[in-house]
């Protein structure tokens, strides 16, 4: 008999990686951030503020669990324990809930810091698309958030509302930024802001014989305009960058810059060692750089105390 | 004089025959993906049901959101117009009429003649629909039906976060997971649900009588919550589904789907969008 395969069409790979160019046991200090969102969890190591592991994980039925499996994936390939590290800043939805952290601090402080280290001091709007979520964030050069404006209200301009989509098309998520170029006229776009009747409104275009990756066009419009309103309320400053799952997704970002007018920052590391030694860069880590970082500058400036254990 | 009255919702089609102000038929039926088709055989259905042929039928009034796919009708008018004929019919008193179907709810303001004195609309968001509760049922693992029956038998009142459907269908499953009794979820599906539709109901204020119609209207456990929300009572007529239908049915019988009243609700209706 012939085994029935479930296609997830939301699940997205999930990856770590280790820093081969640091040796943890030279280092001064080693801090974690474990950004716990509703969707992905991201587990961030950083010795002496650079980048040395991460892993990047689905989110599970509960917090705890979710930091943990995160954590033991960022650690996997590094010989790192957790007994090893100095300081753990949860962060995320699920903030409160991360057993190995000494601390919280909200994302969006996170996600902000965290931009500043990826994309360099001159970010002025941070715009971070996660999962159940959205949040644009306008920060200084150094990172401080200085003013934002969330939707944590709706799933239209969110991750999951990408992943309803995928489900519901049946094409994995990550191929439908580059398939929604793959079109002969721009579409106009889904016009339902609710994403469960943009389902309702798909399944009638499919129905009607509309090519897929057109929908696909459609639906990607709609986000970006979902994301431009949410923007323009905050007001937008450049350099512009996008954090999160979303900025992934070029489908989106392409169609956000063309209705902004602005363009986004490229999405490599401001550090030009980086760049050089090919570091990956995910736009899923800023959250968890940030509070590694946060864990880092507590430490140094005395207003935290090494936990370390070993 | 026979007249038909058919209402094209997002959902559902409901049709009904009218002679001299008797129902002789009536039935109902998805509207599907090809409503237009729908529309046609449902109306074939009811006239072999009543003995009927569509020569027979002299005049036929549509409405709904996609009243315009009854290519037959002689005429259309707003859902608005066609709940508050409908509704001041059958209970005189109503000044308050809160229809919420599968993809709107509104709330309308009628004057003792029947006529639309203001309304405000979501059309936006599924929260506040009946498509949000068909999704909770299906997170809860039970039929619509079946949750609203054990809505009454909540012993506590939980309160929960989610708005959107998407997101609320995840909190669904995570109470489901944290063991709370399946009648506390529902009640709090519906608590949520009259609280989206109460905030839509108090931009043009509420004033008795409150009638309920649409496919809503017959969920007994989200009246009940709607009614400690708006701590009034609601009266629900007979086949509260039907309301559309029976008020296109009544207009048709009035001949006063004239072009001057079309443009008069269209008019009201750009005017009251803004508000909703």
């Amino acid at each position: 008999m012939a085994e029935v395969k479930i296609q997830e069409f939301w699940r997205w790979p999930e990856t770590n990686w280790v820093n081969p160019d640091i040796d943890w046991k030279k280092g001064m200090v080693i801090t974690a951030g474990v950004d716990v969102g509703s969707v992905s969890t991201q587990a961030v190591i950083m010795v002496d503020g650079e980048l040395y592991a991460y892993g990047n994980t689905r989110t599970g039925s509960d917090s705890p669990n979710s930091a943990i499996k995160g954590m033991g994936f960022a650690l996997e390939k590094s010989g790192i324990k957790i007994e090893n590290i100095d300081y753990c800043i949860g962060t995320g939805y699920g903030r409160v809930n991360v057993p190995m952290a000494q601390q919280s601090i909200t994302e969006i402080s996170c996600h902000a810091r965290g931009a500043n280290f990826m994309y360099g001091p001159e970010v002025r709007t941070v715009m971070d698309m996660g999962g159940q979520d959205c949040k644009a964030i306008n920060v200084d050069d150094r990172g401080k958030v200085l003013n934002f404006m969330m939707n944590d209200k709706c799933a239209a301009g969110t991750g999951r509302g990408m992943e309803v989509f995928a489900d519901l098309i049946r094409v994995p998520v990550w191929e439908i930024g580059p398939r929604s170029f793959q079109i002969q006229k721009e579409p106009s776009m889904i016009s339902s802001t609710c994403v469960v009747f943009a389902k309702s409104e798909v399944v009638g275009l499919l129905e009607s014989g509309m090519p897929e990756n057109d929908i696909m066009a459609a639906y990607c419009s709609a986000m970006a305009h979902r994301i431009m309103e949410l923007l323009n309320r905050l007001g937008i400053k450049e350099k512009f960058v996008i954090t999160g799952g979303i900025a992934k997704n070029e489908g989106v970002v392409k169609r956000l810059e063309k209705e902004l007018g602005i363009k986004t920052a490229e999405r490599v590391w401001y550090k030009k060692e980086y760049i050089d030694r090919k570091y990956p860069f995910d736009t899923q880590l800023a959250g968890g750089i940030g509070a590694a970082l946060f864990g880092q500058a507590l430490l140094k400036m005395g207003k935290a105390k090494s936990a370390r254990k070993a | 004089m026979i007249v038909a009255g058919i209402d094209v919702g997002g959902k559902n089609v409901h049709i009904v025959i009218k002679k001299d102000g008797q129902i002789l038929g009536k039935v109902s039926g998805p509207s599907g993906i090809k409503k237009a088709e729908s529309v046609e055989q449902l109306y074939d259905e009811v006239l072999k049901k009543t003995g009927l042929t569509r020569k027979d039928v002299e005049r036929v009034v549509a409405t709904g959101s996609a009243a315009k796919r009854v290519p037959f009708a002689n005429g259309t008018i707003p859902d608005a117009a066609a709940d508050a004929r409908g509704v001041i019919k059958l209970i005189p008193t109503a000044r308050t009429v809160i229809d919420v179907g599968a993809e709107e709810g509104r709330s309308i303001k009628i004057s003792p003649e029947g006529k639309v004195l203001d309304f405000a609309i979501n059309e936006k968001c599924a929260a506040g629909t009946g498509t949000f509760i068909e999704a909770m049922s299906r997170a809860l693992e039970v039929s619509v039906d079946e949750m609203s029956k054990i809505t009454l038998q909540s012993t506590q009142t939980l309160s929960t976060n989610a708005q959107c459907a998407v997101f609320g269908e995840s909190e669904v499953v995570s109470l489901i997971h944290q063991k709370t009794p399946k009648p506390d979820i529902a009640r709090a599906v519906m608590n949520a649900i009259a609280g989206r539709i109460a905030s839509v109901a108090r931009i043009i204020g509420l004033e008795k009588d409150v009638v309920m119609v649409g496919g809503m209207a017959k969920n007994t456990g989200f009246i009940d919550s709607l009614k400690k929300n708006i701590e009034m009572d609601v009266l629900i007529p007979e086949d509260p589904d039907y309301m559309g239908a029976l008020g296109a049915a009544e207009v048709a019988a009035a001949g006063i789907y004239t072009e001057e009243v079309k443009a008069k609700v269209a008019e009201r209706e750009t005017v009251s969008e803004g508000k909703g």
